[in-house]
């Protein structure tokens, strides 16, 4: 075993979930965005950015437990601490906000009485009592942490960008892999 | 776990940076750039003459003030309840559960189309009704509806334009003779459609008024087939209309407190009619009539028997966003509708994070016969 095995991938159906939820985060942020200054879209626009966020929370849900079931695979040994924990650390903070941007999104809904309506006669029950100042205060929570999430998928972005070109330590290919059987990802300078 | 020799060092050395470092980090800023780039398009960055939601409602702070926690437009009016019933009529035009034969919870606001809390109500010239209906399941329709027959303006850029045209000048204290003609000039589809609203009878109160959607809307059958209508909410009061002009000093808030008097006596009712459109019949243009031999057809009737002051958690806090709507009803191409939503989020938003103070109408303890 030398040199050092690369990091083996991520197991298929947990790169799905990643690049599944990649697309449809992505597309919320511009849907989310798009739709407040949109007058013509404002309205069907909304009505897919409320399922699609559902959505997104349930398969948080699925991706946490998947995580448990099939965990990742261990970061490269070599990797410095401070990388590693900032590796851990935002992934812990992207999870977080997969979870709190539909849910706040739901709960302000709910304070402010409008029915959370799926699709069709598809309708989520209120998850907190009407009050139009937690309404208000969740309109302005849902807005900064959408934002705080798209600074931290640029940051995310980042760091996969530096683990593909810099380190060339196989961190990308390990999620960025397109074969169905979990394989060992080798590629990679320092693996040559 | 790091405890294995690492064959190279430098795989992970940041400082000082090699050219593999700065490849990563310029496609990082790249992706960076283009994402957040997309992102300022999408929210209008580039686009600054375009219309969005919130230059409407600052449009409207802009000519009738700021008045924290009110409304941006309806700004002065009372909440209302009471119920729907619904005679079947409706099952085979529309799927939506309302229109099934019952009774329903129906909770409302009357109000005067002026963005101003303590407008007098004789200088108001439009009434409004909104209504809320619970459904089943969670679902409900809200509808936000005016007693004219038609509206001034097909769209919001054009309704955005009267509003300016037609505020007052600062200088003067009234709307400015020259924009105003010109505006009309631009838009005789808007002088039209005024025409027909200032020509209309004009009832002396809210109970024996009725309220049109204006906006036309699409009910879809069980089946799937597809109508569009237009409904309305047909008073059963007599239309008394009303006086020119009251001798003495008009109670200010006589169209609430004439109404609260009409409630005291007994319950008040409307029909709710939708007319069914033909093709060609515009449906996405609010300012024109449909042609007056229309099919009408009875939905059922709407009793209202309790009225009170807006007060926190009851039609005070709620957006009657005309795009709430249940399966079964669905906005048609009417570009009013998609930008009323947007509006009206932004105008509901705004006032729910303001403190809050009392609304001009309130009724004393014993007014109303709540029931
Ligand atoms: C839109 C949003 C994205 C979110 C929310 C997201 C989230 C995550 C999370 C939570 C992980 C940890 C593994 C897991 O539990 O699934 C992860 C891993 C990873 N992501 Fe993303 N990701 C996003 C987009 C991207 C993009 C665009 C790239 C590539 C350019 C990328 C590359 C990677 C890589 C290489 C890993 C593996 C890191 C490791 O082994 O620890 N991700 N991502
Ligand atoms: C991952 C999931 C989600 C993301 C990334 C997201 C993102 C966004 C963004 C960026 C905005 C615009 C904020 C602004 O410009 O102020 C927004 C607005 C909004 N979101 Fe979400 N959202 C998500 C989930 C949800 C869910 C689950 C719901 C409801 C069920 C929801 C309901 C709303 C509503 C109602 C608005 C504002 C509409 C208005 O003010 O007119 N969102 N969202
Ligand atoms: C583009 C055109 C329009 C704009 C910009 C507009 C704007 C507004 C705004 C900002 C509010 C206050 C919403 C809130 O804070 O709850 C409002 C209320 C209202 N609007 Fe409109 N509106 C438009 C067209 C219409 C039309 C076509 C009708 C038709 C019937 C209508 C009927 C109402 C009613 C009934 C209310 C009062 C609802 C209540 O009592 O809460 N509006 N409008």
């Amino acid at each position: 075993m030398s040199p050092a095995p690369m990091s083996p991938a991520f197991p298929a159906f947990s790169r799905l979930l990643h690049w599944l939820m990649a697309l449809m985060i992505i597309a919320m942020l511009f849907i989310g965005i798009g739709m407040q200054a949109s007058l013509a879209d404002y309205h069907w626009l909304l009505s897919v950015h409320r399922p699609l966020g559902i959505a997104i929370l349930v398969l948080a849900a699925v991706r946490l437990l998947n995580r448990r079931v099939s965990p990742p695979p261990a970061l490269p040994a070599g990797m410095p601490g401070v990388l590693a924990f900032a590796a851990h650390a935002s992934h812990v903070a992207l999870y977080a906000l997969m979870f709190a941007v539909p849910l706040v999104g739901w709960a302000m809904l709910s304070a402010a009485r409008y029915p959370v309506v799926l699709y069709g006669s598809l309708v989520l029950p209120p998850i907190l009592p009407q009050n139009d100042m937690v309404f208000a205060i969740l309109r302005t929570t849902h807005t900064v942490l959408a934002l705080a999430l798209f600074a931290l998928i640029l940051a995310h972005i980042g760091a996969a960008l530096m683990h593909a070109i810099a380190f060339r330590d196989g961190v990308f290919q390990s999620m960025a892999n397109w074969r169905l059987r979990p394989v060992r990802a080798c590629s990679g300078a320092s693996g040559r | 776990m790091q405890s294995e020799p690492d064959p190279s060092k430098d795989t992970y050395r940041l400082w000082p940076p090699g050219p593999r470092l700065l490849a990563a980090l310029g496609a990082s800023a790249l992706v960076a750039l283009a994402l957040a780039g997309g992102l300022a398009y999408a929210g209008g960055l580039f686009t600054p003459g375009r219309l969005t939601q919130r230059a409407i409602v600052d449009t409207f702070q802009k000519i009738n003030g700021v008045h924290p926690g009110f409304r941006r437009n309806h700004t002065k009016g009372a909440c209302i309840a009471g119920h729907f019933e619904s005679n079947g009529a409706g099952q085979r035009l529309s799927k939506a559960v309302v229109f099934a034969p019952g009774t329903l919870p129906v909770t409302g606001r009357f109000a005067v189309a002026v963005g101003k809390p303590f407008v007098p109500d004789n200088k108001t010239q439009v009434r409004s009704l909104a209504l809320r209906f619970e459904l089943p399941g969670g679902e409900e329709w809200r509808t936000g509806m005016n007693d004219i027959p038609v509206f001034p303006v097909p769209t919001a850029q054009d309704f955005t334009g009267l509003m300016t045209a037609t505020a007052p000048d600062p200088a003067t204290g009234k709307p400015d003779p020259a924009r105003v003609s010109a505006f009309f000039g631009a838009h005789p589809e808007v002088a039209a459609a005024l025409k027909r609203i200032t020509g209309r009878p004009f009832a002396s109160g809210f109970a024996n008024a009725s309220y049109n959607s204006l906006d036309a809307f699409r009910f879809v059958a069980a089946d799937g087939t597809v109508t569009p209508v237009r409904w309305a909410m047909m008073a059963v009061d007599p239309d008394v209309a009303e006086p020119a002009d009251q001798p003495g000093t008009p109670d200010p808030d006589y169209l609430f407190d004439d109404l609260a008097a009409r409630l005291a006596r007994g319950p008040v009712e409307w029909h709710l009619v939708a007319t069914i459109g033909q093709p060609g019949d515009p449906t996405a243009d609010a300012t024109l009539p449909w042609p007056d031999d229309r099919q009408k057809v009875d939905l059922g009737t709407l009793t209202i028997d309790h009225i009170e002051a807006e007060a926190a958690g009851n039609c005070r806090d709620v957006n009657f966003d005309p795009l709430v709507l249940p399966a079964g009803i669905e906005p048609s191409d009417d570009p009013l509708l998609s930008a009323r939503s947007a509006a009206y989020s932004v105008s509901f938003t705004r006032r729910a994070g303001e403190p809050k103070s009392p609304s001009e109408v309130q009724f004393p303890a014993q007014g109303g016969a709540p029931q």
